[in-house]
C-alpha cells in the first residue's frame, strides 16, 4: 500500500511486516520482521561508526573519527559523570543503550523506514531489563540494604509508611515512564510527520488552489522534521541518562 | 479497521498481498499493540542488543578507548617534556643571570679596590709631600732664625765698632769699648 493511491493511513508506517517465518513455539509465532532488519541496520551502523571511527588512530582526528570520539566521550562522560569511577562496568550497556536507541531513532526519520523504537515492546522490555538490572545489581551489591531505597533519610517516622509506599510507586512506574516517553515520543512525531506530508498530497490532488494550499503544511512538514532530528537525539539521550540515574541507586541506594 | 483496510485492498493490488498477511494476523490491532507481533520483537531485540553489546565491549570500545588513551598519554608525555625543557631553561637563564650578578659584583669591587688604591697612593704622596714640604719650611726657618740672630748679633758688634771708630776718629770724647756697648745695646732695645 503506497498510501499515495488513496487516503493516507498514519498508522501504517507502524506495522509489523514479517520478512520469512521462522517458526511457532506453544502459539507463538517467530519472524523475522521488518524491525528486525532495522535493529540489525542501527547494530550495524553504531558498530561501523566506532569501528571505522577508531581505525585511522590519528594523533589529530579527520572528520569522521572526531564523530567517533566525540560519540564515545559523550556517553563515557555521561556515564562518570553520574556513576563515577564504579559505574565504568556499566559503561559499554549504557553505550549501546544510548547506541541503540539514538541509530533506531535517526533510522526511523529516513523515508520509508521502520521506527524500532515506535513499538512499545521494544521500549518497554528496554526498560523493564534496565529495572530488572538495578534490582538485580543492588540487590547483589547491597543485600536487603537495598530496600533502604524507599526509606528516605531524615523524614519523621510517622510519616514514613507513606513515604515509602510512593517510593515504591515511583519505583515501579519507572520502567513504565522510561518505555512510554520513548515510544510516546516516536509515535506521536511519526504520525504528526505523516499526517503533515498527507495533507500536502491531499491538497496537491484538488488542483492549482490545492498547490497553493500545499505549502502551508509543506513548511510544517519540513519543521516538523526538524524537529523530530532533535526529538531523536533527545530522546536517546533521555533514556540513556534514566538509565545511568537508575542504575545509580543499585550502587548507592542511600542517596 | 480491518473493513477498512479490506476496502482499500483491491485498488492496492499486487503491492498490498504482504501488508495483508500482517494486518490478516493483527486483527486489525493497533500494530504497535498487537500481541502477536511480540516474541518475533522481543526475541531479535535481544539478538540485537546482544550482539550489539558483545561488538562494542569486545572490540569497538576497547578499540576506542586505546585510541583515547594513547593520545592522552602522548599529550601528558609531552607536557611532561615540555615542562621540564621549560625548568631546564629556566635554570640556565636562572645561572646566567646569577653570573651576570656575580660578575657585575666583581667588576664594582675591582674598580672599587682601584679606586681606593689610586686614592691612597694619592693620600700617602701628598702626605709625604707635605711632610717634607715643613721639614723644608722648619729648616729654612731655624736657618732664617739663625741668620736673623747671628745677623743681629753681628750688628751690635758692627754697630759698636762703628760708633767705637767714630768716636775715636772724632776724638772728642773717648768711651770705653764697654761703654760704647751698653750703649749700642741700650739703642738696640729700643
Amino acid at each position: 500500500m503506497a498510501g499515495t493511491a488513496d487516503r493516507v493511513d498514519p498508522i501504517h508506517q507502524f506495522h509489523i511486516v514479517d520478512l520469512f517465518q521462522i517458526g511457532q513455539i506453544g502459539g507463538m509465532k517467530f519472524a523475522f520482521t521488518n524491525s528486525a532488519l532495522f535493529m540489525l541496520i542501527a547494530v550495524a551502523l553504531s558498530f561501523l561508526l566506532l569501528y571505522a571511527g577508531s581505525a585511522p588512530r590519528a594523533l589529530v582526528p579527520g572528520r569522521f573519527q572526531s564523530v567517533a570520539e566525540e560519540f564515545y566521550s559523550f556517553v563515557h562522560n555521561l556515564v562518570r559523570q553520574v556513576l563515577g569511577e564504579e559505574g565504568k562496568a556499566f559503561f559499554p550497556f549504557i553505550f549501546c543503550l544510548f547506541a541503540f536507541v539514538l541509530f533506531t531513532n535517526f533510522l526511523g526519520l529516513i523515508p520509508y523506514f521502520f521506527t524500532v523504537t515506535s513499538q512499545l515492546v521494544i521500549t518497554g522490555t528496554l526498560a523493564l531489563f534496565i529495572i530488572l538490572m538495578v534490582l538485580v545489581v543492588g540487590l547483589a551489591k547491597h543485600g536487603l540494604k537495598f530496600f533502604g531505597l524507599f526509606v528516605p533519610h531524615g523524614v519523621p517516622i510517622f510519616l514514613l509508611p507513606f513515604i515509602s509506599l510512593i517510593e515504591i510507586i515511583s519505583f515501579l512506574a519507572r520502567p513504565v515512564s522510561l518505555s512510554l516517553r520513548l515510544f510516546g515520543n516516536m509515535l506521536a512525531g511519526h504520525i504528526v510527520l505523516k499526517v503533515f506530508a498527507g495533507f500536502i498530497v491531499s491538497l496537491a490532488g484538488l488542483g492549482f488552489g490545492g498547490w497553493i494550499g500545499a505549502i502551508g503544511p509543506l513548511f510544517m512538514t519540513v519543521a516538523i522534521t526538524a524537529l523530530e532530528f532533535l526529538v531523536a537525539a533527545l530522546q536517546a539521550f533521555v533514556f540513556a541518562v534514566l538509565a545511568c540515574v537508575y542504575l545509580k541507586d543499585a550502587l548507592h541506594p542511600h542517596h | 479497521m480491518a473493513t477498512t483496510t479490506e476496502a482499500t485492498q483491491p485498488a492496492g493490488g499486487e503491492a498490498t498481498a504482504t501488508t495483508e498477511v500482517a494486518h490478516g494476523e493483527g486483527h486489525g490491532a493497533f500494530p504497535p499493540f498487537d500481541s502477536s507481533t511480540f516474541p518475533s520483537q522481543i526475541l531479535w531485540l535481544a539478538i540485537a542488543f546482544g550482539l550489539l553489546y558483545l561488538l562494542m565491549s569486545r572490540i569497538a570500545l576497547p578499540r576506542m578507548a586505546s585510541v583515547l588513551d594513547a593520545r592522552s598519554d602522548r599529550l601528558t608525555s609531552d607536557i611532561d617534556a615540555a615542562n621540564r625543557l621549560k625548568g631546564e631553561s629556566d635554570a640556565v637563564a636562572a645561572a646566567y643571570e646569577q653570573a651576570l650578578a656575580e660578575a657585575r659584583n666583581n667588576a664594582s669591587g675591582i674598580a672599587q679596590k682601584a679606586r681606593d688604591a689610586a686614592k691612597a697612593e694619592a693620600d700617602a704622596k701628598r702626605a709625604e709631600a707635605e711632610a717634607s714640604g715643613a721639614a723644608k719650611l722648619a729648616d729654612a726657618e731655624a736657618a732664617i732664625v739663625a741668620a736673623k740672630a747671628k745677623a743681629m748679633s753681628g750688628v751690635g758688634a758692627i754697630a759698636a765698632d762703628t760708633a767705637d771708630a767714630i768716636v775715636k776718629s772724632f776724638a772728642v770724647a773717648t768711651a770705653t769699648k764697654s761703654e760704647i756697648e751698653q750703649a749700642v745695646k741700650a739703642a738696640l732695645a729700643k
